[in-house]
């Protein structure tokens, strides 16, 4: 049964910051990474630690620090292969994921 | 209306916009040209080329980017502003909902002209009135001297940290942007001292290397949340544009009585009821009906947004009489403010809805009086007249 709803009068607060600030936050949208098809896999001696994969990554999961090359946060890296195309030296290779 | 001493100045009324934004120091505009609205912009970006006025000009590709860019310098804390008209407001209109659901207190000048087909560049309001349901501030002047003071007012009811909604100013094209009038401008000090610059924090602020977006994808009941906080803001509204005018009254020395102006209505028997410009040509016809000894006075909308309401109420309760002018319709209904009135006139209210003036077509103040007189003596031969929706045009009244 459904029950009868008694109007009441409710204090507002006008400040419209908290229904419109978004601030990021690390896995917001849940584990991203789980959306992937093909996985980027970087080969280290060939990568010339030059940053481009870094640039472009649209998902920021690339991690590069000079004289260290790059590591990729594989819980959240949606497969785009946006890095691997870009890479001048062919460093890294998109590999079929498991079933 | 009282006011002080002062030297007058001749002014059309897109010079007196210019002016007020340059006295209220804004320091953001972008803006596109249209015609009867480019007056506004161009007068100001020659007073910022000249070091008139300390504030950035951006030339933009279209109102839509106009719009959006002005609201971004809002967000980043400084005071913008923007102008438009008819079409250009329509090519803008996606941002204006998202300027007014961000609430950012942007002002904005739209110089009224009728939306084609066929191409008119004459005045109506109808293209203010596609901001009704938007969040913006609506709010019409009717002669140049008060485009003027709206213009300032409206930063200071946009910025009110209990509002923080944009404030659109309507002026009709030519009858006002065009036409030079007398006008008392106030001194640079006062104006400062009514409108103090802007606190940049309010609502939220953008600042570099501070990461965080504005209305992002969440969840369904915030967006229900927020159109409610600011149905709340324009309540406020209501309040701090009351204020706003007695505080400008006790500054610069003129008033205007807030969310309505009331003119000859003590003892009236019947109310007329309007907005914009033409309400002076109106005014002209009360008189005219006075001297002849009809009991008539008139309700001039100052704003239409936030609704006035309570003001509507009192004004025509025991009134045996409404009658709306509307330079607008709604197409499949009426008037766009008969359809707002009509709530508020008791069924055993006789009342009238007319449609005059589309597309800039004139109307003088012996026509209004012709058309009051009709309403008149309709009422008083039949007893009683109720019709929600007749057309004014080539001296007959009509309906279809």
């Amino acid at each position: 049964m459904s029950r009868e709803i008694i109007v009441k009068k409710i204090d507002i607060d006008i400040d419209p910051t908290k229904y419109l600030v978004a601030r990021p936050k690390k896995g917001a949208a849940g584990r991203t990474g789980l959306w992937r098809t093909f996985r980027p896999v970087v080969k280290l001696d060939k990568c010339i630690d030059c940053g481009i994969c870094w640039l472009y990554c649209p998902e920021d999961v690339i991690f590069w620090e000079k004289g260290l090359k790059i590591k990729i946060d594989y819980e959240y890296c949606k497969g785009c292969g946006i890095c691997s195309s870009v890479c001048p030296v062919k460093a890294i290779e998109m590999v079929r994921e498991e079933e | 209306m009282k006011s002080r001493e002062r030297i007058k100045t001749a002014m059309i009324g897109n010079h007196a916009v210019a002016q007020a934004v340059k006295m209220a120091r804004v320091k953001f505009i972008a803006a596109y040209p249209i015609t009867p609205q480019t007056i506004i912009v161009e007068r100001i970006a020659e007073m910022v080329e000249r070091g008139e006025m300390e504030a950035e000009f951006v030339n933009v590709e279209s109102e839509f980017a106009a719009l959006s860019t002005t609201m971004g310098a809002a967000m980043a804390g400084v005071r913008a502003f923007t102008a438009t008209s008819s079409h250009g407001l329509l090519y803008m209109y996606e941002l204006t909902w998202w300027t007014a659901g961000a609430r950012v207190p942007v002002v904005m000048a739209v110089v009224n002209r009728a939306i084609g087909p066929p191409w008119n560049i004459h005045t109506d309001h109808n293209d203010i009135l596609t901001l009704r349901d938007s969040g913006w501030i609506i709010a019409m002047a009717e002669n140049v001297q008060e485009t003027f003071d709206m213009t300032i007012q409206a930063f200071k009811i946009a910025e009110d940290p209990k509002v923080m909604l944009p404030v659109a100013i309507g002026l009709e094209g030519f009858i006002l942007s065009h036409t030079a009038e007398y006008i008392e401008l106030p001194d640079q000090w006062e104006i400062d001292q009514f409108l103090p610059s802007r606190d940049p924090d309010k609502p939220y602020r953008f600042r570099l290397g501070e990461k965080f977006s504005i209305g992002n994808l969440g969840e369904d009941a915030n967006h229900m949340m927020l159109r409610i906080a600011a149905m709340k803001a324009m309540y406020n509204a209501k309040k701090v544009i009351e204020e706003s005018d007695h505080l400008y009254e006790k500054i610069i020395g003129r008033g205007y009585g807030g969310l309505v102006e009331r003119y000859r209505l003590d003892d009236a028997k019947y109310v007329l009821l309007s907005t914009g410009a033409w309400s002076g040509t109106i005014k002209d016809a009360v008189d005219m009906l006075r001297d002849e000894g009809y009991s008539v006075g008139l309700l001039r909308l100052r704003f239409i947004r936030p609704f006035p309401t309570e003001e509507i109420l009192k004004t025509l309760s025991g009134s045996k009489g409404v009658i709306v002018f509307d330079r607008d319709i709604s197409l499949g209904k009426s008037g766009v403010l008969a359809t707002e009135v009509l709530d508020y006139v008791d069924r055993d209210i006789s009342f009238w809805g007319v449609v005059a003036g589309l597309g800039g077509v004139d109307v003088s103040s012996k026509e209004f009086a012709s058309i009051v007189k009709g309403f008149v003596g309709e009422v008083e031969r039949e007893g009683f007249t109720r019709r929600e929706t007749v057309y004014y045009l080539n001296n007959e009244v009509f309906e279809i």
